[in-house]
């Protein structure tokens, strides 16, 4: 499969292929420019005949599962990421393939995680052909060195419920690790040893894909309830010893930031949503997991305590300070993506209020409507921003692919996106001519928050006017550029080689932009 | 035989914006670099001309030179590499950076000291965004901050510091060592527009004055006449007994601080909440600095945590007498602030009186009263120091007098 397609400039500038592992792809045409015809995918009818009339799916092991359910050479293969770095199910899929001699799988996680580093084995000796999904540390690494053997496909997690929807990824066989099960296969998040909250990033895999495996270590009699998987949908259940490592379900970012830098980003972004008149009685919000994220949850709760208001919902991943916001009556719902730590998952499994999202209700494009776009205000990372406000969440300056995407390029829809960010990292400047990776287009970038200044996108007349005497520190993003470079000096340009290891999908399905293999 | 080999910097798994160099002269082969860096593609030439250039300067054609750099910045990188060449070479030049404009200001006399921020003199990475917190100060330390076997390579890392970085409007302190080792810590600030030198435990009117007069000899050496302020910092008895003479040691004193980990170690005690045992050592040095006419400045907070305490410490301060403290943390600034700055009352008060101070004064009245008290000239100036202190802060408005007007109408 070559990986040097015919290259053409797409709407945003950057020269991306026309076909990706073989398949067509369509270049990205503007934001809410591609919009599809015709029908959804359908996956293969299934008939109650070929199923235990008593319900019962259990099949002894992972390996039988998969054997029964027809690995072979070539599949697709999903899992979900609501373990983050403690799962120990989709390590497990690769080593029986690889036992079996299936070749050229496609591994189409939700996002991958250190956890997942040792399937570079099984990238190299070709068990796996490529990664759709996110490359993080390690695996980015590698795709980034130009050692995969396809090219990696980046997308959102919108984006990934678009593609199995629109039919863009048909998924052979999805196995979907669940902290608690019946034999059924109606799973859930909430309870169990390695209760992770929900399960709604495996939605799309049980719905669309061909075969559907359900694996717990929790296995209850029927009925699971809340049942977020439908066993309607099941092929097979599994049982196991253990899905998940508990305390690496936990993902170490929910800590408080204590960096006094990160600490003024995060207080100068409340500032400045309160002076451009976001908080207001009945707003929305969704702020990430990053520790200056979470400082600014603590911030906004605080001046909504001193004004007396409340939020009307705000949007996870939860951690314990956006619960302590719903008990303080601060906020009335969570609509939750993921939990964070052990009391966002505590608190929707015990409060009506913090209520289990998909990507589906949350993040799809090709949907009628989402909720990220009705939110007021979010708060998102990125590793660079240029000039025009396009941003980047997935290569670092030095051009190596280390994170995923996320909801990151679903939440730019929101009414107003701020990102905040350190001005520079040590000595990389994070506000570029360019950025090294496109991943979401200016045109939906609204403010950048830096320790030395704050710059709004000239597109927002109506920011720039609300703020304009309010003593924040506002400055154009070239001032911003100007600043960094005159205290870190102007950074080569990075070069490149020219095979392409990974394209960007946007929400829409189209590619925005590609990564090169690193020069070596 | 002199050394060939030496090393200056840091590399700890924690070090950020700091690079380690080691070096070794040879007698031939040209210049052998080898960097590692995690800026390697972005800014790997530009480290290599800069190295490059710094040994041309000081005349090395033959050297094997390690960097390990973890994002320093140029003027880091610089100081590096200059402290690591002088261990091995003898020279009297100095490779220094441009200096800034904004490094280049003096500072008023009187200017506010409520909060000056330690910024331990060897560790770049908390020094370069040490401005954007607002201290009214930055202290870059040399003394009790820094190890003693890098004492030396700190000397060039703050003198770099001083031209190459910006603070922000923050006044631009350095805390010597302890005399006589810190009258040589002089010739690598008083060149370059240091603003307050701190003599740290200060027993004495000679002390100050020996510190004054290397100042001058290099000043008259440069042919440079800055101002530059001193605080001396009384950590002992016999310090705090000589309090008020060293206060008025010389017009250039501007302030007194008070070192009281220091202090109560000498004393035999321990240092508790309450401070009840640096009571009278404290008054020392506010009466002293009061009798003075200049700042008397507390002691650092040292739990860098507990900010509800920190606000106690500094009301207590500030009850006493005390115009400033030390910050040990970037977050206690804003707390200091916050509670050594003018509250609603005393606001309220001092613009009663200089209202009242106004209008007797247009109605030809040699008596100001305010109610049925009479006020005085001191009590006036009280109120409009005050006044001053709530504007510089952002605490009131500087056209309050129109607004206490129509406030008065309504």
């Amino acid at each position: 499969m070559s990986k040097s397609a015919k290259l053409i400039i797409n709407a945003i500038g950057r020269a991306v292929p026309t076909e990706v592992n073989g398949k067509p792809v369509i270049p990205f045409k503007g934001v809410g420019k591609h919009k599809p015809e015709g029908k959804k995918f359908g996956p293969r009818i299934s008939s109650c005949a070929d199923f235990p009339e008593d319900g019962n799916k259990l099949i002894p092991s992972l390996k039988e599962a998969l054997v029964k359910s027809g690995l072979k050479d070539g599949m697709t293969i999903s899992t979900h990421h609501h373990f983050r770095n403690g799962d120990l199910i989709a390590v497990q899929i690769f080593d029986i393939a690889a036992s079996l001699g299936v070749k050229n799988l496609i591994w189409f996680p939700s996002a991958s995680f250190e956890c997942h580093a040792p399937l570079t084995k099984y990238l190299e000796d070709g068990t796996i052909h490529h990664i759709e999904g996110s490359m993080n540390g390690q695996l980015g690494r590698f795709t980034s060195e130009g050692k995969m053997k396809g090219v990696g496909v980046l997308r959102s997690h919108g984006g990934r419920y678009q593609a199995i929807q629109d039919g863009e990824v048909e998924i052979d066989i999805a196995v979907i690790a669940a902290p608690s099960a019946d034999f059924f296969g109606n799973a859930n998040g909430v309870d169990g040893p390695a209760a992770c909250g929900l399960l709604g990033f495996a939605l799309a895999d049980s719905q669309y894909a061909d075969k559907v495996i359900v694996v717990t270590d929790n296995l209850v009699p029927f009925p699971c309830v809340p049942w977020q998987i439908q066993g309607n949908y099941v092929d097979y259940v599994v049982k196991v010893d253990q899905v998940g490592i508990p305390s690496k379900i936990v993902s170490g970012t929910t800590e408080v930031t204590k960096s006094p830098d990160r600490l003024l980003l995060a207080e100068m972004t409340a500032k400045f949503c309160e002076q451009a008149g976001i908080i207001k009685d009945g707003f929305s919000f969704q702020a990430g997991a990053g520790g200056t994220s979470l400082s600014i949850g603590i911030y906004f709760a605080e001046l909504l305590k001193a004004k007396g208001m409340k939020a009307r919902f705000a949007r996870g991943g939860s951690n314990k300070y956006l619960v302590n916001m719903l008990n303080e009556g601060l906020v009335d719902y969570i609509l939750d993506g993921q939990t964070f730590d052990l009391e966002g998952v505590k608190s929707m499994r015990e409060n009506s209020h913090h209520v289990n999202t998909s990507p589906f209700t949350s993040y799809n494009y090709h949907g009628k409507g989402n909720f990220a776009s009705m939110l007021d205000v979010v708060i998102l990372g990125a590793t660079e921003v240029d000039v025009n406000f396009n941003a980047n969440v997935v290569t670092h300056s030095d051009g190596v692919l280390l994170h995923g995407i996320g909801g990151w390029q679903n939440c730019l829809f929101a009414k107003c996106t701020i990102l905040p960010v350190p001005l520079f990292r040590d000595r990389i400047p994070v506000i570029r001519d360019e950025v090294t990776t496109i991943c979401g287009p200016g045109e939906l970038i609204d403010v950048i928050v830096t320790e030395r200044g704050i710059a709004i996108n000239p597109l927002r007349k109506d920011l720039i006017e609300k703020v304009k005497d309010s003593g924040l520190p506002i400055k154009t993003i070239q001032e911003l550029k100007a600043e960094a470079e005159k205290i870190c000096g102007i950074p080569a340009k990075q070069k490149f080689e020219k095979e392409i290891v990974a394209v960007v999908k946007w929400v829409d399905g189209t590619v925005l932009d590609v990564v090169h293999k690193i020069s070596s | 035989m002199a050394a060939t080999t030496a090393f200056a910097g840091n590399k700890g798994e924690k070090d950020r914006s700091d690079c380690f160099i080691s070096l070794e002269l040879a007698t031939s082969g040209g210049i052998n670099l080898s960097l590692k860096s995690k800026v390697k593609s972005l800014y790997g030439e530009s480290i290599v001309a800069l190295c490059k250039d710094i040994l041309k300067f000081f005349g090395v054609e033959h050297a094997i030179i390690s960097i390990e750099d973890k994002g320093a910045l140029p003027f880091v990188i610089a100081a590096r590499l200059e402290a690591a060449l002088k261990k091995v070479i003898r020279t009297e030049k100095e490779y220094l950076p441009a200096m800034l404009t904004e490094s280049q200001n003096t500072t008023e006399k009187e200017r506010h000291r409520f909060t000056r921020l330690y910024l331990p003199g060897n560790t770049p990475s908390l020094m370069i965004n040490a401005g954007i917190h607002k201290p009214n100060a930055v202290i870059l330390d040399l003394e009790d901050a820094v190890a003693v076997d890098k004492k030396n390579e700190a000397r060039f890392l703050v003198r770099n510091a001083l031209r190459a970085l910006d603070f922000m409007g923050a006044e631009r302190m350095v805390r010597i060592n302890q005399l006589p080792a810190g009258l040589n810590d002089l010739d690598y600030i008083i060149p370059h527009h240091v603003n307050v030198v701190l003599v740290p435990k200060c027993e004495s009117a000679h002390q100050i004055h020996e510190v004054n007069n290397q100042i001058l000899a290099i000043q008259t050496r440069l042919n440079v006449k800055t101002s530059v302020w001193l605080m001396p910092i009384i950590e002992s008895a016999l310090g705090v007994m000589h309090a008020f003479e060293i206060a008025k040691a010389a017009n250039n004193v501007v302030a007194v601080a008070i070192g009281l980990e220091d202090y109560t170690v000498d004393l035999g005690v321990q240092r508790t909440a309450p401070g009840t045992e640096s009571l009278f050592a404290r008054s020392m040095v506010v009466n002293a600095c009061k009798a003075a006419g200049i700042q008397p400045i507390d002691s650092v907070f040292s739990d860098v945590g507990d900010m509800d305490a920190l606000k106690e410490n500094v009301l207590q301060s500030k009850a006493l007498g005390f115009e400033g403290m030390g910050c040990i943390h970037p977050r206690q600034i804003n707390v200091i602030h916050e509670n050594f700055a003018p509250n609603a009352e005393e606001i309220d008060k001092a613009k009663k009186i200089l209202h009242a101070f106004d209008e007797a004064t247009k109605k030809g009245l040699g008596v100001v009263s305010l109610g049925t008290k009479m006020i005085d000239a001191p009590v006036v100036k009280r109120a409009q120091r005050t006044i001053d202190l709530a504007v510089s802060m952002g605490k009131l408005s500087k056209k309050w007098k129109e607004d206490y007007k129509s406030e008065e109408q309504i």
